[in-house]
């Protein structure tokens, strides 16, 4: 193996509570000769409060963990840790209430129910769940994302900017353990872009939300406390405070890296 | 081209699979309907055959398959001269009665109500099929009047073997015999009976029993010599004969009877066809539907087609050819099952007292053609429109959301509604104007473009519903209830019509609901009203009984009164007509109809009253001649008066001396029963019911009672019904179900997405069915609503001619919706299954 492999090992903040946990977290896609390693094991904590990056190339392996943890797909092996929740062996009703009231998921696309309006779509978890937003959150929620005259639009009504702070705020309203978003702002034009990242910033800053993102763009991990990086279905590296520059001075080492290792393998 | 759209049809054959099935059934209505009436008119003509000989001799209109009992008869001295003619090989004169029934083990009629019982003297007539049309299968002929053999089928049924004590009801002047039985005989060349159910006695004891002992007969039939022609013997025979008295050839009486024959299966095909047509009107909205929907999903493939340089006209085409391989499948598939449905018909009509057991059942080439006509003119027609939509798909736009319905066309089609609706209205009143089947068929038609009218219109007159069941659905189920509402308001042309198909399903129910209760209601009130004596004898289906009944309970000390009433059948002005017969004293006595004023002087032997209405409708004076034509005989009447729709079952009464002259022997229907001043009920009752125990044709009620029997009646005929609209309900909700997995599918990223935000699978199969709910309950009030509509029309528009009474089952009308909405359910359990199990990211990653 030719890259680095560095693990963050549990007791290394002792200081602060862990969010989530992923311990040796392998998925394979297929079967036989057709099998993918989308992750080849990978273990990263994730600290409560804290906002992270994952960042990497294509087909890395990106989504695939954030699905995993978020309670959308089955690990091949390894484990998650939600808080003190252990997912694997969970079945499809303890799952679905995992991500009902203990996790927010923003994809890149395709976030909103078209038939409700903003409102109904960022109520929509607690609704599902029967309970009623708290008023005071739900404020403080729709200003932060500066969706308050929008809240009675339908999605195909809002630009997609919006729609993603939308998304945002639905991830965020049922004060869930943790926020996984996989490339919110991918869609997204750099100034729509920074409005939802700002968001989610202030969301960690004044909420002490637990917030980990997928990007591929340096500007928007900058906005994060720490970035991981993977490649090729393992983590190799790690940024603490990471600025724009310093992401992407790591990136152009491990792409060069991994250009080597490809050499170095052939 | 054709590439591309057999690729289509395979891959979406499950979703056309739900549309074939909808031409499957309507066809195989069709298919059914024809096959059953083919192989009834087969089994009858087969009788009609086994049993007519080279010539008949009758009394004119006595010997026909539809005559009633005749009264007149033929001398022996005319059968004496016959036997002289060279032409003739052999002469068979027999007697015949109507209305003999046998008794099982179980003191039951056999083949209960319904199939005719005849007697007959056995004889070896040869039919012209060169069967005999008797035969002796087991055992010994019977000898005088204490001896009897059954028909095999009969006895079967009966459960009696030779030897056994046969129990026997008649409408002759004994109404209940007692014989021995020795023997089984075969009737017809084709074996059966078609569930009539026949007695034979010796020639004596046939004349003993029903012909007063006298040396007379029904009629003669006549076998030709060798080379003698039919015609040359009927050509012999008819100078010997005496007035009134017709020899026919057998050719030309099986002919005759045939097409009488056929006038009836006519009428039957006609009446299931109706039901058939219904099915496939809900059909044509399933299909509509399904190849809309389809076509919307496909806009997208079908705008890349356009992009690739299809023609409109070649995407038009691979729409109609995948239609088109439905309707032949669906129609072939639809064939084969109107086979099973046509022995699921006879199954039913058995329960009628129709055996057809031994009947054949052919799939003529009438019977296929057309139904490949109707399957696959339905499929085509109703896949044209979508396909006009699916070929104006634009080769850039390709929005696989689905286009909201523009304003424009909107009020369009809200024009269109409300056009076919006012033409509709104003068929159904010319309808009721005009009187028989024309009349009928107008209304009909005005009734289907009203309801066509209403299904255009329904996105719009759905909306109101959908919202306050969105309200109910929403304090009930919350978000789950909210967002099926919206499901259902997203496509309100989609939703409207797939719930116009349950409406006309319901239209029908709700309506013969409605007449069904009216008619009880109506029934009611005239036996309230206008009768004013304390019992009623009669049999549950009008089947005649002996006099000698009446005769019997006359004598009683504790009867004052028997009002005798018979009915008959003659054409009049054209028309059948049915005739009711009473003496004037009787009518006066048992009923009261102020109206007539003192009909005692007016109301004469050779006068008729006719039904109040029909005289309106017609023009009829009193005064005026009426001319009705007797199976005996015309008998021409002045009309006396007219007499009030209700309690007597009859368009035309007149007095007992008129029936006889126009041949019919006296067979009482009803009878009108007065209590002796001072007598108790009871003590009638007991002693009425000493009488009639023994027939169990035929029973003793109160009015109460007897409006009771006859509401039965009102609710059987219903209930077959309600079976044959089931078919097209079932169809409707298929339609719900397709309607609900295509959307499904439809929806795929949107479930996903639910998913993910932590919907269960409970709460969205929950959604799915609340949706299907209230598609269904859309129909179900649409349809309630309009029948309510039809009914009240209707019961209007006849109000003078028996339907008195307007009498709406508010609860039953609920509970149809209420299970309207629980059927939508059960239509939900597979679409929302299949949402459910959709895996959560796959789901949301499908483009
Ligand atoms: N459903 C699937 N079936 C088979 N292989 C899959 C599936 N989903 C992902 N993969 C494979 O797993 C690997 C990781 O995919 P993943 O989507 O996690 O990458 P990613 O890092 O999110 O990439 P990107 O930046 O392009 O979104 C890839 O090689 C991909 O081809
Ligand atoms: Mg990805």
């Amino acid at each position: 193996m030719s890259h680095p492999t560095v693990t963050t090992s549990p007791g290394a903040y002792a200081t602060k509570d862990v969010a989530a946990r992923v311990v040796g977290l392998r998925k394979v896609y297929g079967e036989g000769d057709a099998a993918v390693t989308a992750l080849g094991g990978v273990s990263i904590d994730f600290l409560a409060g804290e906002f992270t990056a994952v960042m990497g190339p294509s087909g890395s392996g990106k989504s695939t963990l954030m699905h995993c943890m978020a309670a959308l797909d089955e690990a091949s092996g390894g484990d998650v840790f939600l808080g003190e929740q252990q997912l694997a062996g969970l079945g499809d009703t303890q799952l679905t209430l995992l991500r009902r009231d203990k996790i927010g998921f923003v994809f890149q696309a395709y976030n909103l129910v078209p038939t409700l309006t903003a409102r109904e779509n960022i109520e929509l978890p607690l609704s599902i769940a029967g309970r009623k937003p708290d008023p005071g959150w739900f404020d403080q929620v729709v200003d932060t994302v500066g969706l308050r005259d929008r809240l009675e639009h339908r999605p195909n009504e809002l630009s997609g900017g919006q729609q993603q702070r939308v998304a945002c705020a639905r991830a965020l309203m049922s004060r869930p353990e943790i926020v996984f978003a996989d490339e919110p702002t991918g869609n997204l034009d750099s100034a729509s872009g920074a409005e939802v990242l700002g968001f989610l910033r202030r969301s960690v800053d004044e909420h002490k939300q637990t917030i980990v993102i997928v990007t591929h763009d340096p500007v928007a991990a900058a906005y994060t406390d720490r970035v991981v990086f993977l490649a090729d279905g393992l983590v190799v590296d790690e940024l603490r405070e990471p600025t724009a520059e310093a992401v992407l001075e790591k990136m152009k080492v491990l792409s060069q890296q991994a250009v080597a290792g490809t050499a170095a393998e052939a | 081209m054709l590439r591309v759209t057999w690729c289509n049809l395979v891959v979406r054959k499950l979703r056309l699979a739900l549309s074939a099935f909808a031409i499957v059934l309507g066809v195989a209505f069709v298919a059914g309907s024809f096959i059953f009436t083919d192989a009834m008119g087969g089994a009858f003509s087969g009788i009609l055959k086994g049993t007519t000989a080279d010539v008949e001799i009758a009394p004119k209109g006595a010997n026909d398959f539809d005559s009633q009992q005749d009264r007149r008869t033929i001398a022996a001295d005319v059968v004496d001269k016959l036997e002289e003619l060279p032409e003739a090989a052999s002469v068979h004169p027999y007697n015949q009665q109507q209305g003999v029934y046998v008794i099982d083990g179980d003191g039951d009629l056999v083949g209960g109500n319904g199939p005719p019982g005849f007697a007959f003297n056995y004889g070896d007539t040869v039919a012209i099929t060169g069967d005999p049309i008797l035969e002796l299968a087991e055992g010994d002929l019977p000898s005088g009047t204490g001896e009897v053999a059954l028909e095999l089928s009969t006895a079967e049924k009966a459960g009696y073997e030779i030897g056994d004590e046969v129990e026997l009801v008649t409408a002759g002047e004994n109404p209940k015999l007692h014989a021995t039985l020795t023997g089984l005989m075969r009737f017809g060349s084709s074996g059966g009976a078609a569930g009539a159910t026949i007695v034979v006695f010796s020639p004596e004891a046939m004349q003993d029993l029903f012909f007063q002992g006298k040396d007379v007969y029904s009629g003669v039939s006549l076998t030709a010599a060798e080379g003698v022609s039919q015609e040359e013997l009927r050509d012999a025979a008819q100078p010997l004969l005496p007035n009134g008295v017709a020899a026919r050839t057998g050719d030309d009486m099986v002919e005759e009877n045939e097409a009488g024959l056929q006038e009836i299966l006519g009428y039957l095909n006609m009446f299931l066809l109706v039901f058939a047509g219904v099915a496939l009107v809900v059909g044509t909205f399933l299909i509509v539907n399904t190849f809309s929907i389809l076509v919307a999903q496909r806009s997208r493939e079908l705008a890349l087609l356009r992009a690739m340089g299809a023609s409109k006209r070649q995407v038009n085409r691979s729409v109609l050819v995948e239609a088109f391989a439905v309707g032949i499948f669906g129609s072939t598939v639809g064939i084969g099952a109107g086979y099973l449905l046509a022995l699921g018909l006879r199954a039913l009509f058995g329960l009628f007292g129709l055996d057809l057991t031994d009947a054949e059942f052919p799939v003529t080439l009438r019977t296929v053609l057309v139904s490949y006509a109707v399957g696959l003119v339905v499929t085509m027609v109703a896949a044209y429109l979508p396909a006009r939509r699916g070929s104006r798909v634009a080769p850039v736009a390709a929005m696989r959301d689905e286009v909201a319905l523009s304003e424009a066309s909107l009020r369009r089609r809200m024009i269109v509604g409300a056009v076919m609706v006012l033409g509709g209205v104003g068929l159904m009143m010319l309808g009721f104007a005009r009187e028989g089947g024309s009349g009928l068929a107008l209304i009909g038609a005005g009734m289907l473009a009203v309801l066509v009218g209403v299904a255009l219109m329904a996105p719009v007159l759905g909306r109101p519903v959908i919202v306050a069941l969105g309200a109910a659905y929403r304090r009930m189920f919350g978000t789950v209830g909210a967002l099926a509402t919206q499901n259902s308001l997203r496509n309100p042309r989609r939703t409207a019509a797939t719930a116009s198909a349950l409406m006309i399903g319901l239209t029908l129910v709700a309506l013969m609901s409605i007449l069904g209760t009216s008619a009880s209601a109506s029934t009611d009130k005239s036996i309230r009203e206008a009768l004013t004596s304390e019992y009623i004898v009669s049999n549950v289906v009008g089947t005649p009984f002996s006099p000698q009944i009446a005769e019997r309970i006359r004598d009683l000390p504790e009867v004052e009164r028997v009002v005798q009433f018979r009915t008959a059948i003659a054409r009049v002005d054209g028309n059948t007509g049915f005739v009711g017969a009473v003496a004037p004293e009787g009518l006066a006595e048992a009923f009261k109809l102020p109206t007539l004023g003192d009909i005692t002087s007016t109301f004469r032997p050779g006068t008729v009253l006719v039904l109040e209405p029909d005289a309106k409708r017609r023009g009829l004076e009193v005064g005026d001649t009426l001319s009705m034509e007797f199976q005996g005989g015309k008998v021409d009447l002045e009309i006396a008066g007219t007499f009030p729709a209700g309690p007597l079952p009859a368009e035309y009464l007149v007095t007992p001396d008129t029936l006889l002259k126009g041949g019919l022997e006296p067979q009482d229907s009803m009878l009108f029963i007065t209590k002796a001043p001072g007598a108790a009920g009871d003590d009638l009752r007991t002693a009425v019911d000493e009488i009639t125990r023994e027939l169990p044709t035929v029973t003793l009620k109160d009015p109460q009672e007897f409006a009771e029997e006859r509401k039965a009646q009102i609710n059987i005929f219903l209930y077959l019904v309600y079976a044959l609209l089931g078919l097209a309900i079932i169809i409707a909700v298929l339609g719900i179900i397709n309607t609900l997995a295509l959307s499904v599918i439809e929806r795929t990223r949107e479930v996903g997405l639910l998913r993910a935000v932590g919907m269960s699978r409970k709460q969205l199969r929950r959604m799915v069915r609340l949706e299907s709910a209230a598609i269904a309950v859309l129909g179900a009030v649409l349809g309630v609503a309009m029948g309510v509509a039809f009914g009240v029309a209707l019961q209007r528009a006849i109000a003078d001619q028996g339907l008195e009474v307007l009498s709406i089952p508010w609860l039953q009308l609920a509970i149809f919706v209420v299970v309207a909405a629980l059927v939508g359910v059960l239509a939900a359990v597979f679409p929302a299954r299949r949402a459910a199990r959709l895996n959560v990211l796959r789901a949301i990653t499908t483009e």
